[in-house]
């Protein structure tokens, strides 16, 4: 439980957060470091999206990268169609990754375990092949974007989208830490240990995993669309890439999916070691040491990083028969 | 433009497609539907076959499905012990194994996923052998002997798998096993024991089932992302665990890609057991067959 200690701290550290950011973007004339930490910000975003549904609820969301590139053709299409600012990209986007979510929870509203993760990747799938076949957003062939001039107080477009990505960070921790610490929460937490005894008891299963799939989706969507900018081009096989999958759930599983700084720790962790890998070795190496260390986990630390560091997770843990 | 000859054409290959479907799937059907393992990396596993019979094609220039022979007891091996691994760290736990178990999956279908890019490359492999590149002319139709060869080893293989689960003592215990697993117990037998066995021959039957996807077309290292929605649409709309049904349900499969892409084109092909799966999966979760 939360004290109004804790909030005080924790809004403190996101002020805190937020304003060396910002004073990052003023200071530092090199790009590099915004391109690298945009990335890792993006995944912090996902990963704390995912655990959302992923984590509280029990359910594996294998079609990360079905939101994540509905979050990115959202942004392409408002910014061919209209020219639409970042912000309402970004705002269009999450909207579109809620319906998705809707969509989505209401198609597995019987399934659980594989037949859920099945159903995702399923859904992810289909989505491509419709954006393959969408003309006006480039077809499989993807589409160039020519980025418009920054804003002040911003003298380049990456260190803008960056403090843009921490702000989307902000929001998803902010929300998750809401979840976790609400009825809803607990909710989710007694459905993901138990769905049939939660019902018996009184949670309204049903409508805490619409609600779970609606949030996760909206984030996770809202965290991808800046991407289109960022890269300055689209395609649907990149967009919708399975990588963005496996790297968000091996980054929550990593961090741990009990508390919300699990994904973010796992995020940071797995994110600064691609970057390096990618820098000093080949993307291929990057791939493999992410699902080395997601199966080590799994099997060798299942409460994840948070489980290794806090004892009150591991007594958790250890508790049940 | 689209006529009755194309679409009885499409059709003809359909069939043909679909009983090379079951072959792959079969193996799933075993070990997620009868053994309810969240074997996400059963595609992963017939891609690394794959890449197996075509190092002894193109290394001894052995034929392809004697390569596929060959290596069925090394994968009925790796099947044991992957089983052992699955068992200890996921099943005897309980409680969130479920989560766990698909997650650990599906890391091991990328980690094998980059082993065959770090070995092979990213580059389409193929293998040759005398059936491979010729064609039959049946009036306006054209038949690839591959397809035909791959068509009558898949049906001969899932028969069998049929007839072995069906007709003796260990294939019967299994069934068994995927009945009712305390009443295994409490006979005296050994669940895990026969659970293991049986994941053994699910995934020695990828050993075949490899050789005949590579026989069909070049495999790449990715291949496996396509085969996820194939072989869980087949074992789905089969209804869990039933090989009959399997193969109807691939047949369905088969007849409804080849269909598509004749009709809507090849872009559209990729969606096709997807799309079949996540219907199946909302409207009738038990499969086409189940009970």
């Amino acid at each position: 439980m939360t004290t109004r200690r804790d909030s005080m701290v924790f809004w403190l550290g996101v002020i805190v957060f937020l304003a060396a950011v910002a004073a990052m973007t003023q200071i530092v004339r090199n790009e590099y470091p915004f391109f690298a930490g945009y990335v890792i910000l993006q995944f912090i975003a996902l990963a704390v999206a995912w655990s959302i549904l992923g984590g509280y609820a029990g359910y594996v969301n294998f079609g990360t990268n079905a939101f994540f590139g509905v979050g990115v053709y959202t942004a392409v299409a408002l910014f061919k169609a209209f020219g639409a600012p970042l912000a309402v990209q970004i705002a269009a986007a999450a909207v579109v990754g809620m319906l998705l979510g809707l969509a989505l929870g209401l198609l597995t509203l019987r399934m659980r375990g594989i037949f859920f993760s099945i159903a995702t990747i399923a859904l992810a799938i289909i989505i491509e092949t419709s954006v393959m076949n969408w003309r006006f957003v480039g077809g499989a062939a993807g589409i160039q974007l020519q980025r418009p001039a920054v804003m002040p107080p911003f003298d380049s477009y990456v260190k803008m989208l960056c403090f843009v990505q921490a702000l989307l960070v902000v929001i998803a921790v902010g929300t998750a830490r809401y979840i976790q610490n609400s009825r809803i929460g607990r909710g989710l937490q007694a459905l993901r240990d138990d769905e049939l005894a939660a019902e018996c008891t009184g949670v309204p299963t049903l409508r805490l995993k619409l609600l779970a799939c609606v949030i996760s989706g909206a984030l996770i969507s809202a965290a991808g669309a800046p991407a289109a900018m960022y890269l300055q081009y689209a395609d649907p096989s990149s967009a919708f890439n399975l990588n963005y999958s496996v790297s968000v759930l091996a980054m929550s599983l990593i961090g741990g999916t009990a508390h919300w700084i699990g994904p973010v720790l796992g995020a940071i962790v797995l994110g600064v070691t691609q970057q390096l890998l990618a820098v000093t070795i080949s993307s291929e190496v990057n791939v493999l040491v992410l699902g080395i260390m997601l199966v080590l986990f799994v099997v060798g630390a299942p409460k994840g990083i948070i489980g290794l560091l806090l004892p009150r997770y591991r007594l958790r843990a250890g508790g049940k028969p | 433009m689209f006529s009755m000859d194309l679409l009885l054409g499409a059709i003809v290959l359909g069939v043909l497609l679909g009983c090379f479907y079951a072959a792959v799937s079969v193996g799933l059907s075993v070990s997620f539907g009868l053994l309810d393992v969240p074997h996400v990396a059963h595609p992963a596993f017939l891609v690394v076959a794959s890449y197996g019979v075509f190092f002894l094609n193109d290394r001894y220039d052995i034929d392809p499905l004697l390569a596929g022979l060959m290596i069925t007891p090394l994968f009925f091996l790796v099947g044991l012990v992957a089983y052992r691994i699955y068992y200890e760290t996921f099943e005897r736990r309980g409680s969130d194994a479920a989560v766990r178990g698909i997650a650990f999956f599906f890391g091991v279908a990328f980690i094998i996923e980059v082993l065959i890019i770090l070995q092979f490359g990213v580059d389409q492999r193929s293998v040759t052998a005398s059936y491979i590149g010729k064609a039959w002319q049946f009036g306006e139709m054209r038949i690839p002997i591959r397809q035909l060869v791959a068509f009558a080893v898949a049906l001969g293989l899932t028969i069998l798998l049929a007839v072995y689960l069906s007709r003796t003592f260990t294939g019967r215990a299994i069934r068994a096993v995927a009945q009712d697993e305390e009443a295994l117990r409490l006979m005296g037998a050994n669940p895990v024991r026969i659970k293991q066995f049986a994941f053994g021959i699910a995934t020695a039957v990828l050993g075949i089932a490899g050789a005949l996807l590579i026989v069909v077309a070049p495999v790449e290292p990715t291949l496996d992302r396509a085969y996820i929605g194939r072989t869980f649409c087949v074992v789905v709309m089969a209804g869990l665990g039933s090989i009959t049904g399997t193969l109807a349900a691939a047949i369905i499969l088969g007849v409804a890609e080849t269909v598509v892409l004749t009709v809507f084109g090849a872009s559209w092909a990729p969606a096709v057991s997807f799309a079949m799966l996540l219907g199946v999966l909302a409207v009738r979760p038990q499969g086409l067959f189940g009970r």
